[in-house]
């Protein structure tokens, strides 16, 4: 018995290290993969916007460009590259649709979901049953209405009717994500402000906000990058003069001659922000994730 | 409830139950009655466009949901992994969800451009195979665009996944490894059933969302070739906007109600019935 046991408990420990290498191996490989395939087409936009040439060379199935160059990035900051003559100004309107949606959200939200779960409104679930009814219709089988309706707000052709489409699709993750993080701040807090004479609007900005930031960051994050990777409104609901960025490159997606080297470039360019935003947020998002996420 | 505050609360509510009326309410009422007339549904079966795009959105919708759910769920384990390396890379395996989708779709639209793009040059590096013109088989397109759909949501359903999986005690794999659950066996025995509720309501969530997708499928394959790859969503646009028929439009994506309806209503009926919302 004795003897059988140091005879078997190398052999054991081997199957047990050789068990855990391969593990480790299988683990480091999926890694590699998971990283391909995550970075793959980021280094496709990288490897198109390098290219020195406009339109000709870039698409030559080559896996790197032969001589890489900061052309595309210059032309597309001085606006020198043809379709890309306003790029500023449609960056601004892009900026100004997605910080307003933010804004507005947060605060349509956070008013909406503090009437309902801190100063329990009679017919609150109502508007609960809204924001989920809201939730669940796909954005884009709404387009077609939004059209007409926007004309008859009198709000054709505005940076607003793209906006208030946003906030309507933002507001609802707003309500209930504040809802649900709003039941883990006790409710005797409210009790004792009350006490102390506060008024609800005080309980509001002095209790409530404070103590809701993480899914305050984490509305102002979603409602951020809903507005900012939105092609279907903003590309019906706005003029060519006052297109997005994203407009311009959406519809001349299939164009082989635009300059491409630039319009990656700009995709580049754009697609940094909500990187910042998110980087910058990330402790908040963090906190509110592991509070929240594993009941949503 | 004192008076004042009575007031105060309908205050409060007011700016979102004015955005529900305007812009909630009031669309889909317009949409109703423009959708009420049923000869738009004739023009619809006549359109020889109409069924391979029901068919296409099955397809899309099945897959694109299932497929990244699933490998979600699986990858959701291999990311609770204490390693140094594990935590970089899920940095950048969010990454897509944090990138803008246009640019995005765009990027992968020209990756699978044909001869000219990178996957076909990286097949031809690696394999020393010719790879496909992606966009002239409708079924290499509609794959193509379900690949971006799952590149692009795959890593929000990870970590909602992930921090599902890290409320879950330690003590009951303890137990579960006691009686000799390991590995495999404890994914299936301890791991799946705590989260199957969860699982379940993302499915039903993820296919609302999947169903009206519009982005990937608009910039990917843009519906080619000669349309064979369009979704509900899509053509629904090409009808309002390039035919000049948004009546049919409405109808195009009305026709995706009775898949939408139960679903809904078992989403609003779980959201009442416990703690879980979405």
């Amino acid at each position: 018995m004795n003897l059988g046991l140091t005879l078997l408990q190398p052999q054991a420990a081997r199957r047990y290290r050789l068990r855990r290498v391969l593990t480790e191996a299988g683990s480091v490989m999926l890694g590699v993969v998971l990283a391909g395939w995550s970075l793959l087409p980021v280094y496709n936009m990288l490897l198109i916007a390098l290219d020195p040439e406009e339109g000709e060379i870039e698409f030559a199935g080559n896996l790197w460009t032969p001589e890489p160059s900061l052309d595309g990035f210059i032309e597309t900051v001085m606006q020198e590259a043809r379709y890309l003559e306003d790029f500023w100004s449609q960056f601004e309107n892009s900026v100004y649709i997605g910080l307003l949606t933010m804004v507005l959200t947060v605060l349509i939200g956070s008013l909406a979901s503090f009437a309902v779960s801190r100063m329990r409104l009679g017919k609150g679930s109502l508007l609960t049953n809204a924001a989920l009814l809201t939730y669940a219709i796909p954005a884009s089988f709404l387009i077609v209405p939004y059209y007409s309706i926007m004309h008859s707000y009198g709000l054709s052709n505005s940076l607003w009717a793209v906006i208030a489409a946003q906030v309507t699709f933002a507001s609802p993750f707003a309500i209930l994500i504040m809802q649900l993080y709003a039941r883990l701040i006790p409710g005797e807090l409210d009790d004792a402000a009350r006490i102390d004479g506060a008024s609800a609007v005080q309980l509001y900005l002095r209790i409530y906000l404070p103590l809701m930031t993480p899914a305050l960051a984490v509305v102002a994050i979603y409602a951020l990058l809903l507005a900012w990777n939105d092609y279907l409104y903003p590309a019906v609901l706005l003029s060519p003069r006052n297109a997005t960025v994203s407009v311009v490159q959406g519809q001349l997606f299939y164009d082989n001659d635009a300059p491409w080297n630039a319009m990656m470039a700009a995709a580049i360019i754009y697609v940094l922000p909500p990187l910042a935003v998110l980087f910058a947020l990330r402790r908040y998002v963090a906190a509110s994730l592991t509070m929240v996420g594993p009941r949503v | 409830m004192h008076g004042s505050d009575f007031a105060w609360s309908v205050a409060f509510a007011v700016p979102y139950a004015a955005v529900f009326c305007a812009f909630v309410v009031y669309p889909i009422a317009y949409a109703l009655w423009i959708a009420a007339r049923p000869s738009l549904y004739a023009d619809l079966i006549a359109d020889r466009l109409y069924l391979p795009t029901v068919v296409n959105t099955l397809v899309f919708v099945g897959l694109g949901v299932n497929v990244k759910m699933f490998l979600a769920l699986l990858l959701s384990g291999f990311f609770m992994r204490r390693r140094w390396w594990i935590k970089a890379l899920l940095g950048i395996y969010i990454l897509p969800w944090v990138l803008a989708a246009v640019q995005t779709c765009i990027s992968f639209h020209w990756m699978l451009i044909g001869e000219q793009g990178l996957v076909d040059g990286l097949l031809a590096a690696l394999f020393g195979i010719d790879g496909p013109i992606w966009f002239n088989n409708r079924w290499l397109g509609l794959g193509s665009n379900i690949v971006a759909y799952v590149w692009k949501w795959m890593p929000f359903w990870t970590v909602i996944f992930l921090a599902a999986r890290m409320t879950i005690p330690r003590d009951i794999y303890e137990a579960a490894e006691i009686d000799g659950a390991t590995g495999p066996r404890s994914f299936v025995h301890v791991t799946f059933p705590m989260l199957a509720n969860l699982y379940l309501i993302c499915i039903l969530v993820s296919t609302l969302w999947t169903l009206g997708e519009f982005t990937t499928v608009y910039l990917v394959s843009g519906g080619g070739p000669a349309g064979s790859t369009e979704v509900l969503a899509t053509l629904g646009f090409r009808y309002a906007f390039d035919a000049n028929r948004p009546e049919l439009g409405i109808a195009a994506v009305m026709s995706a109600l009775p898949v939408l309806i139960p679903i809904v209503i078992v989403l609003m009926r779980r959201a009442q019935a416990s703690e879980v919302q979405l």
